[in-house]
């Protein structure tokens, strides 16, 4: 039986987009030195959205001065107390422009609104929520009676979860009294920008939040300026390793956000439609463009036909195409270049002997798309099995006991997340305690909130973000001895 | 050497490497000449190769299953024992330390001391990290949400060149403390303290693997532990060559190890606190549904 909907699109009307965007920094909106300039895309339409300034090292040295002279001017002196209320300020100014931005970063990243609306947007008001109260309370988290901030914070995020990891960014930063300059990824620079109009309608001092729009390049050059204390990145295992490379030898802080390649394991007492259900959130959220991605499921033998069955059944019903419509489930891959990677690692797959199996899904004509797809028959040798897809691709693979379901969730140089289905308590429990990574969800999958630390084992990172354990990035550690 | 007063010719002792529990000689069967702090021949310590060190990996793995997974109640008796095995034997360290450091028997002493009691401050603090680190998160829905520090895994520390025991123990005691297993290449020029330490280890109840002591040159081994894929931290508190820490960083990003580079001129004598112990512990966080 199939359902029929009529469209449900959300109304763009609530955001108003420019034409051309310029750098955040001091306080005001500026050109970039050079002129130079690139277009944001909405990848559901390949509709360019908005022109936005490329920042170069004069950009970056012009950024990283305004932040220097606020952290020692104001926001380090400030007291927590007020801090807080300006974080506060913040947090509420996302409340009241959450449509505003639900719908802005769904035009950008081309996840669905129902995500960003009900998922992203409401996360990062939490996030500063969360994060506000500490600002005067820091005394307490267990960093010595009186922490000190560290300065002046380089940050790179990604485009998976654009306003959210801004929030994971800022927000702990700022609580601790440290001042940042954040580059958003570039083909998911707008709800930043509109971000820094928030914190201009917060009167946030000026130089406290400085906002950098460009690629690679311009991160590059932000990790590498002296003037830096700080860097806090979320992206790719490489780019991350690169930034360890060349912080190597200097004093600047360094945590890392990085990918994953998370088992989520099935048992046979798990209750079928709720793993599946977990399974499909856990690889299809996002379409999968999630570091913490459930992209191996691991089930066990006697019931992977059935699960991969239901699996099965429960994807031909997901509903993808305009992202904005709010029965739309799977969105548009964020850019083309993520698509053929999607692609390349999809047909390599294929080479390697897995069985693929796709959604019966129609494709629209423009925009970039991926269906819900997955891979049975494959083994811990292929590169499905191995290597990072961050789309929505999930690989099955078997095992017969507990032990042999800890070994192959653990075979991976990753160790950011892993799920567990079972009803058995004691099992959770013990196998929570086996699986080597920094986030372990037991009969529920994707959960996040500013309370709960989140971060990686092994190469996908260092570092937590969230929670009183994620304070410790942002402050001066205790005297190393 | 003969003792004056006796005439009796003393009985030298062979000095080996302190690997998984046993104390095998270099695979390389190299040695090298160890003097005391004037300048008189000591003994010829093993010079452990890049070989030795990856055995000491090896063992280290291995170490790290059963000592991650004692009970932190365990861990600090085990711990305290340490404390109890170096107290029997303090003249032997305190002279050990006075042949390799110089200065003052007193001053040797109050090094030993401090050692012995270090070991009694991290055995008290097994069974606290977790409380202290970890946490039950008020998340905003109907989960149960803990989270709770683990050990990193194996970690590999060059150990301080001048504070040739109290250096020592602290860059192992806050990696084995909350279940690391670590691989300490001793001091190169004042490694002789080091391999008393073993001795005490092997007689308390440390299982085999957990702490193993490598002599040598670091900058020889170093390069090859950096790079080793089964390794998940590193410890340069005793490279004194800025060149080579930095590049053992670099080389260290290749599998993302945590780094730590404790301050130059590190006081060895002052009071821990709790940052040795979070550079080698990651934060698990587990979330479970609560429901009728």
């Amino acid at each position: 039986m199939t359902f029929e909907y009529a469209p449900a699109p959300e109304s763009r009307s609530v955001v108003s987009i420019a034409s051309r965007y310029g750098l955040f920094i001091d306080g005001t909106f500026v050109d970039s030195s050079s002129g130079s300039t690139f277009t944001t895309i909405n990848p559901a339409t390949e509709e360019v959205l908005a022109e936005v300034a490329e920042a170069g090292t004069d950009d970056v040295e012009r950024a990283v001065q305004a932040a220097r002279r606020a952290y020692t001017e104001v926001w380090g002196p400030m007291s927590g107390r007020d801090r807080a209320k300006y974080l506060f300020r913040i947090a509420r100014l996302i409340q009241e422009r959450s449509r505003e931005l639900a719908v802005l970063e769904t035009l950008d990243n081309g996840k669905p609104i129902r995500e960003s609306r009900d998922v992203d947007v409401p996360l990062v008001a939490a996030h500063f929520f969360y994060h506000a109260g500490w600002a005067d309370k820091l005394g307490h988290a267990g960093y010595g009676p009186a922490p000190k901030p560290i300065g002046v914070a380089a940050q790179v995020i990604p485009w998976n979860f654009p306003l959210l990891m801004l929030a994971w960014k800022v927000a702990p930063a700022l609580a601790c009294g440290n001042t940042v300059v954040l580059k958003p990824a570039e083909t998911t620079p707008l709800t930043a920008l509109l971000f820094a109009e928030i914190c201009q309608q917060a009167d946030l001092p000026p130089g406290v939040v400085n906002i950098l729009t460009g690629a690679g390049e311009t991160g590059r050059a932000l990790v590498e300026n002296p003037g830096i204390d700080k860097v806090a990145f979320t992206g790719s295992t490489e780019v991350g390793k690169s930034i360890m490379r060349s912080l190597a030898g200097t004093d600047k802080r360094l945590t890392l956000e990085l990918g994953g390649k998370a088992a989520n394991i099935v048992f046979d007492d798990a209750p079928v439609d709720e793993a599946v259900e977990g399974v499909v959130n856990g690889i299809y959220f996002n379409q999968g463009h999630v570091c913490c991605a459930g992209s191996r499921l691991l089930v066990q033998e006697s019931i992977a036909d059935e699960i991969v069955e239901a699996l099965k059944r429960r994807l031909s019903t997901l509903r993808l195409g305009d992202p904005l419509d709010k029965n739309t489930d799977i969105g548009a891959i964020n850019s083309a270049e993520q698509l053929s990677r999607i692609t390349a690692l999809v047909s390599s797959g294929e080479a390697e002997g897995a069985e693929r199996w796709s959604a019966p899904c129609t494709l629209p004509d423009r925009g970039w798309w991926f269906p819900p797809t997955v891979f049975t028959g494959v083994t811990q040798a292929h590169r499905i099995a191995r290597e990072e897809i961050f789309g929505p691709v999930l690989s099955v693979l078997t095992f017969r006991t507990p032990d042999e379901a800890v070994e192959k969730a653990n075979n991976t140089p990753y160790g950011l997340s892993a799920g567990i289905w079972t009803e058995k308590g004691s099992r959770i429990l013990w196998m929570a305690e086996r699986l080597r990574a920094g986030v372990i969800w037991a009969n529920t999958f994707n959960r996040f909130d500013p309370t709960s630390p989140f971060g990686g084992y092994k190469e996908s990172g260092f570092g937590r973000e969230g929670g009183i354990q994620g304070l410790g990035a942002y402050l001066t550690t205790e005297v190393t001895r | 050497m003969t003792d004056d007063a006796t005439g009796r010719l003393d009985v030298r002792k062979t000095y080996k490497l302190f690997v998984g529990g046993a104390f095998p000689r270099s695979e390389s069967g190299r040695t090298y000449e160890v003097t005391a702090a004037d300048g008189t021949f000591l003994a010829n310590a093993a010079k452990a190769s890049r070989k030795d060190a990856r055995d000491a990996v090896l063992a280290a793995r291995k170490g790290f299953g059963a000592w991650s997974a004692a009970t932190a109640y365990n861990r600090g008796q085990v711990l305290y024992r340490i404390a109890e095995v170096m107290e029997g034997r303090r003249a032997q360290f305190i002279a050990d330390v006075l042949a390799a450091e110089g200065g003052t028997a007193a001053s040797a002493a109050s090094q030993v001391d401090a050692a012995i009691d270090r070991w009694v401050w991290y055995a008290g603090w097994t069974d606290k990290i977790a409380q202290v680190l970890g946490s039950a998160n008020p998340v905003a829905g109907p989960y149960f949400n803990f989270s709770i520090p683990e050990p990193t895994g194996v970690v590999v520390a060059v150990a301080p060149q001048d504070s040739s025991l109290l250096g020592l123990i602290s860059v192992i005691g806050p990696a084995v403390v909350s279940g690391n297993a670590v691989i300490v290449i001793a001091s190169t020029e004042r490694p002789l303290p080091a391999i008393t330490l073993t001795e005490a280890l092997a007689t308390s109840d440390v299982p085999g693997g957990v702490i193993n002591v490598l002599t040598g040159d670091p900058a020889e081994m170093m390069p090859w532990l950096a790079t080793h894929a089964d390794v998940n931290a590193i410890d340069l508190a005793g490279i004194t060559d800025p060149e080579l820490a930095v590049s053992l960083e670099r080389e260290a990003a290749g599998t993302v190890k945590r780094v730590r580079r404790p301050a130059a001129g590190m006081d060895w004598s002052a009071e821990p606190d709790l940052s040795p112990i979070r550079a080698f512990v990651e934060t698990k966080t587990v979330w479970h549904p609560m429901g009728a």
